[in-house]
C-alpha cells in the first residue's frame, strides 16, 4: 500500500496559495497521506522569539492562518493529518490559533497537537556542552541569548499522530522528521530500522523545501525551461511499506520533475553524501540512484541508512550587531564613471565622520553578489557602459546610532550626490548571531499534548 | 547520440561556459557553501571530472576568502557535489553581501570554462 506525502511550503516567506492544489491532489487520490510544512530557517525562530518577547501571543509563523485556512477542513475531513514546525518560537500560541480557526470553519472536533520541549533555553548549561559551529564575530563575552532549540527528531511527532491529532504544531524539529514521522506512524517502521528511516528522511529531505524540487530556483529561460512558473505545484512523495519512494506533483500545477530537478534538490544543502545526519538516522546517498518512470514522476533507489547519532543539535542565536544599508541610482550616458565616484565617496564618508562601522558598497548591474567586500570585481571591471546601476552601501557595527548614520549617508546624496542620483532607500536591521552545540538527546524532553479545538478555545 | 559515443579522433572541441553544458544550485551552512554541479549529459560526467578540479573552483572563489574546496563525485547519480569553506565572508549572519546565503554563487561555478566536444552543445 502507498501512502503520499504532501508538502505545502518549503520556507517561512513561500507562495502561500501552494498548498491548495497539494491537498485537492491528496484527497483525490485517495490513498491515505499526511501533509507537512517547513517554515523554520535557522534565524526564524530566534526573530519568532523576539516577536514573543513583544507580545506572549505571537512568535509562531506569521503566515498559519492563511496558509491552513483553505486547507483545514480537507484534511480533518479526508484523515490527512498536517505537520508543521509552523509552532516556531510559540507553538502553544499556534496551536490556539489553530483552534481559533478551526472553530471559525465549524471544525470544534479538529484536534491539534502542541509538541514543546525543543526550547531549551532554560533547561541546558549551553557552556557546558562541545561548540558544532559558531560565527565567527561572536563574542560570547558579551552575547545576549535570544533562543537555544534541539533540532527534535520523528518521534514526538509520532506520538502526536497516535493521540489523532489531525493537525501536529511543533517548533525546531529537524525538517526531514516532519517526513518521517507519518510514514513511520502510517507504516509502523521501528526507531532503529536504518533503511526505512533513510527513506523518511531522503523524503523528507527531497520535499522540505517545497518547489525546489518541482522547478523553483530551477527554472533558467531557455535552458531549463518549465511550464507555466507562476503556479508551480508543490511535490508530493508515493512512498510503499517496502521503501519505495517516488517524488511527483499535483496534475493541475506548473512546475516540473524530472531527474534534473530531483538531483538538485537531492545535493541541496548537502556536504559528505555518505553522512546527512538527521536526529533519527544518517542517510547516505552515495549509492543513490533516479529514474523517470513517467511525466513529472522520479523513482529514488539505492539509499542506505546508518544509525543515528547519540546526540541532538541545538543551535543558540544570539543578539548581533546592526546592519545599515542604503541605495541610490544612476542611469544613463557615464553612468558607470558616476556610480564608481558615488562608491568612493561613501567610504571616504565613513571615514570622515569616524564612524565605528565595517562598510561594503556593491555596484548593482556590474558586480555585487558575486563580488567580495572590497569590490574586488566592481573595481576591476572593463566590460561595457550599463545602461543603470544602483550603488549600495552596507555597514555594520554593535553602536546602533553610528550604523543608522552610515545609512543615512546613502541618503544624503539625493542632494550631495553625482548629477541624476535618484531612488534612496536605507533601512536598520538587527543582526542575529548563531552558534550550535551537540547535546546527548536524553537531556531534550519533549511534550505532546493534544486537544480538539472546541477544548483549546474553551 | 552522446558524447561518449563518438569516436575522440573526430571530434571536434569547443570552449564553453560550463553553464552550455551543466546545471547548479547553491546551498550554505554558516562560512561554508555547497553547489552542485550536474552535466545535461551523464556522458559528460568524465570529461568534467577532469576539467573542473577542486583547485580550479577554489581559484575562482579565492577574491571571497575561500579556503578549502571538496569535491565529491556520485558517479550514478552523474553529479558532483563541491563544499567550499569559508567563501561567504561570515555567512548569513555576518555577511555584508546582498547574497548572505550564497544562492548565487552557482552561477560564477557555470561561468567557469570548459573544453568539450563540440557535438555535446545542446541546440
Amino acid at each position: 500500500m502507498t501512502f503520499l506525502v504532501g508538502n505545502g511550503g518549503g520556507f517561512s516567506g513561500d507562495r502561500v496559495d501552494a498548498p491548495i492544489p497539494v491537498m485537492r491532489s491528496l484527497v483525490k487520490r485517495g490513498l491515505p497521506a499526511a501533509m507537512f510544512f517547513e517554515t523554520l530557517g535557522e534565524r526564524t525562530v530566534a526573530l519568532a522569539q523576539l516577536e514573543r518577547r513583544r507580545d506572549p501571543e505571537l512568535g509562531y509563523e506569521p503566515m498559519l492562518e492563511r496558509l491552513l485556512a483553505p486547507i483545514l477542513a480537507d484534511g480533518f475531513r479526508h484523515r490527512i493529518p498536517i505537520l508543521g514546525n509552523f509552532g516556531a518560537a510559540n507553538p502553544p500560541a499556534a496551536g490556539r490559533l489553530v483552534a481559533r480557526l478551526a472553530l471559525r470553519l465549524g471544525l470544534p472536533d479538529l484536534r491539534i497537537a502542541v509538541v514543546t520541549g525543543d526550547d531549551v533555553a532554560g533547561s541546558v548549561a549551553l557552556d557546558q556542552l562541545p561548540v558544532h559551529e559558531a560565527d565567527d564575530s561572536l563574542d560570547m563575552k558579551s552575547a545576549r541569548l535570544v533562543a537555544a532549540n534541539a533540532y527534535i527528531g520523528a518521534e514526538p511527532l509520532v506520538e502526536a499522530l497516535r493521540q489523532g491529532a489531525d493537525v501536529v504544531v511543533a517548533g525546531r524539529t529537524s525538517d526531514p522528521a516532519l517526513a518521517i514521522a507519518p510514514l513511520a506512524h502510517h507504516f509502523g517502521w521501528c526507531f532503529d530500522d536504518w533503511q526505512k528511516l533513510a527513506v523518511g528522511a531522503a523524503c523528507g529531505h527531497l520535499l522540505e523545501c517545497g518547489s525546489q524540487i518541482t522547478g523553483g530556483v530551477f527554472w533558467d529561460p531557455g535552458c531549463k525551461d518549465i511550464p507555466d512558473p507562476a503556479n508551480i505545484g508543490f511535490p508530493i512523495a508515493e512512498v510503499t511499506a517496502e521503501g519505495g519512494l517516488l517524488i511527483t506533483k499535483p496534475e493541475d500545477t506548473g512546475g516540473i520533475v524530472d531527474l534534473r530537478t530531483v538531483k538538485e534538490q537531492l545535493l541541496y544543502e548537502l556536504h559528505d553524501p555518505s553522512r546527512y545526519i538527521t536526529p533519527d538516522v544518517v542517510l547516505d546517498i552515495t549509492d543513490c540512484s533516479l529514474e523517470q518512470v513517467g511525466k513529472d514522476r522520479v523513482a529514488v533507489h539505492g539509499l542506505r541508512g546508518h544509525p543515528r547519532p547519540d546526540t541532538l543539535k541545538v543551535t543558540a542565536c544570539f543578539e548581533g550587531s546592526w546592519l545599515g544599508e542604503g541605495e541610490v541610482s544612476v542611469a544613463g550616458p557615464n553612468a558607470l564613471a558616476r556610480a564608481r565616484a558615488t562608491a568612493e565617496v561613501l567610504l571616504q564618508r565613513m571615514k570622515l565622520r569616524g564612524l565605528p562601522v565595517r562598510a561594503r558598497v556593491d555596484l548593482i548591474g556590474v558586480a555585487s553578489v558575486l563580488d567580495s567586500d572590497d569590490g574586488a570585481l566592481w573595481r576591476g571591471y572593463e566590460g561595457p557602459e550599463p545602461p543603470e546601476l544602483r550603488i549600495r552601501l552596507a555597514a555594520e557595527g554593535a553602536d546602533r546610532d553610528a550604523v543608522d548614520q552610515a545609512a543615512r549617508e546613502v541618503l544624503a546624496l539625493l542632494c550631495c550626490g553625482t548629477a541624476g542620483t535618484g531612488g534612496a532607500r536605507w533601512r536598520l536591521t538587527p543582526r542575529i548571531l548563531t552558534r550550535s552545540y551537540l547535546v546527548l538527546r536524553e537531556r531534550v524532553a519533549t511534550s505532546v499534548v493534544t486537544r480538539t479545538a472546541g477544548e483549546m478555545v474553551a | 547520440m552522446s558524447a561518449s559515443d563518438r569516436p575522440s579522433q573526430t571530434m571536434e572541441m569547443a570552449e564553453v561556459a560550463l553553464h552550455a553544458v551543466a546545471h547548479a544550485r547553491a546551498g550554505d551552512k554558516g562560512n561554508r557553501s555547497n553547489i552542485s554541479l550536474i552535466p545535461y549529459d551523464p556522458a559528460l560526467y568524465p570529461l568534467l571530472a577532469e576539467q573542473v578540479t577542486e583547485e580550479r573552483v577554489l581559484a575562482l572563489f579565492r577574491h571571497r576568502g575561500a579556503t578549502r574546496c571538496t569535491r565529491y563525485d556520485l558517479p550514478k547519480l552523474a553529479a558532483f557535489n563541491f563544499v567550499i569553506d569559508d567563501v561567504l565572508e561570515g555567512g548569513v549572519n555576518g555577511s555584508l553581501n546582498l547574497d548572505g546565503h550564497g544562492k548565487t554563487q552557482s552561477f560564477r561555478l557555470l561561468s567557469l570554462t570548459v573544453t568539450v566536444p563540440r557535438d555535446a552543445l545542446r541546440g
